[in-house]
């Protein structure tokens, strides 16, 4: 049953969404910096010194290997269902958009960004700092330093963009891939798809500016 | 017709001898190309003159000439059957270009739907499909009197707007990823919507999609690029439907594990 193209699909749009959760939790996770780098650094170390993290961690590890491996598999079989291109292929405006259209790319985006991301940050200098006698890493620290250049600021902005547009259309292609489909809802359903991915878009991409801006 | 109305026009159009040989994109300059011809019709004016200098005519599908059989294809500058919106090919009208145009013109492209000789394709792929179970099996009497079977009107209108489908593979030519979710989709679609086709209804689904995937199509990627190109106007929300109902024949139904055996014992 694994092997037909509609429950592939369905797989990896489920797994797509489930991944939306967890970048729903990380940003509110991200925007606690607005409020004070205590509050930050508090909320990272009651997440890291938390015994059920490895579990966590390694699900959420397994959920987005699901969606890769299964989106690449997909895509692997659509080139290959077009062995000889055309010469001249023009989209007609009423079906495809960008967003749609560059999937791939836009994923391939978020997993070059990712290693970068992961590397830097979570696997970053280790420094610390106490609170009321408690050591704690100081997270923040590092935020701010690293989002003292621009470079990376810049890097980070144009990865949140193509998160967004994935999400804008990853968001209801997964619900049509289900098989939701609604004379009125899905309509709605489009519309909201393309706030989400312009929200997560922005709000990720507030933490960087806003620790960029501090630094100037 | 005054000659002035004339139109000259630059063709690109793809050129290959058989199934085997290796294909490219000619050029040919045709002259004296009336507004009121039909796209098919222009190549007909074209073929002449290439029967008189004793050439290979081009070969291209076409039937009716009504848009009703979906016999013929062709992609047009890039989208299939050409710029306008729910039309087919043949009912495309020369007045919708201008004189001194370019035109790409090339076959329906596809591992599934290969080129026989220049833009004609081999689509007996959509026939292996409907015979995998696109039909009602079960012996449904003749004919029976109007309305004894009810109907709700919102499934019938379902049903025919689904059926409305003449099978010509414009979406799978327009889908980046020759997907053929929309054929399909509208052909389990009209004979779900009705009384008769409910008792295979699982059976059906389970067999053409199984029967889709073996064929080479590719994975829909929800673009809606072959709805938009559709000259029946099939709407992907057949697609949706397709989805949901696999999914829960696939789950839910008995026949899913007598097929699961069947696959077994073929190995």
């Amino acid at each position: 049953m694994i092997n037909v193209s509609i429950i592939k699909k369905q797989i990896a749009g489920f797994a797509g969404l489930l991944l939306c959760l967890f970048a729903m939790a990380h940003l509110a996770g991200n925007l606690l910096m607005l409020v004070s780098s205590e509050v930050f650094n508090r909320y990272a170390h009651a997440l890291t010194s938390n015994p059920f993290i490895y579990g966590i961690e390694l699900t959420l590890l397994f959920i987005f290997l699901i969606h890769l491996g299964l989106v690449m598999r997909l895509q692997w079989e659509n080139r290959s269902a077009r062995p000889e291109k055309y010469a001249m292929q023009k989209r007609t405006g009423r079906g495809a958009t960008l967003a749609s259209s560059t999937m791939v790319f836009s994923g391939i985006t978020l997993l070059v960004y990712l290693v970068f991301h992961i590397l830097h940050l979570k696997f970053g200098t280790d420094y610390r700092v106490s609170y009321d006698g408690i050591e704690v890493r100081d997270l923040s620290r590092l935020v701010m330093e690293y989002f003292g250049s621009p470079g990376t600021v810049g890097f980070y902005v144009l990865a949140m963009t193509a998160f967004g547009m994935h999400l804008s259309h990853g968001f209801w292609s997964a619900f049509q891939s289900f098989g939701f489909s609604h004379a009125k809802y899905t309509v709605k359903l489009r519309r909201l798809s393309i706030v989400f991915g312009v929200l997560m878009s922005i709000g990720f991409s507030i933490l960087p500016l806003w620790a960029y801006l501090q630094g100037v | 017709m005054s000659e002035r109305a004339k139109m000259t026009l630059k063709l690109k159009i793809w050129r290959q001898e058989n199934a085997r040989s290796k294909g490219r994109m000619t050029d040919y300059t045709l002259s004296g190309v009336s507004p009121d011809m039909s796209f098919l019709e222009m190549l007909d004016l074209l073929n002449e003159q290439l029967i008189s200098q004793d050439k290979d005519p081009v070969s291209f599908d076409h039937d009716c000439r009504e848009g009703i059989c979906g016999m013929c294809s062709l992609v047009i500058n890039g989208q299939a059957h050409g710029p306008e919106a729910l039309t087919t090919t043949c009912q495309l009208h020369m007045r919708k270009f201008k004189s001194g145009d370019t035109l790409f013109i090339e076959p329906f492209r596809a591992k599934a739907f290969p080129v026989l000789k220049d833009l004609m394709v081999d689509r007996a792929a959509f026939d292996e499909i409907i015979a995998a179970g696109g039909f009602i099996d079960i012996a449904t009497g003749s004919a029976p009197d109007a309305n004894a079977i009810p109907v709700s009107k919102i499934n019938a209108d379902l049903a025919m707007d689904a059926a409305a489908c003449i099978g010509c593979g414009a979406c799978v030519a327009s889908c980046k990823n020759a997907s053929a979710m929309l054929f399909v989709s509208a052909k389990v679609a009209h004979l779900s919507h009705l009384p008769q086709g409910q008792v295979e209804a699982d059976k059906r689904i389970l067999s053409m999609v199984a029967k889709m995937d073996a064929l080479g199509f590719g994975n829909c990627t929800n673009e809606a690029e072959c709805q938009a190109v559709c000259p029946k106007g099939i709407s992907i929300s057949n697609i949706a439907r397709l989805n949901r109902q696999y999914l829960r024949a696939a789950l839910l139904s008995e026949e899913s594990e007598s097929m699961d055996c069947l696959e077994e014992g073929s190995h």
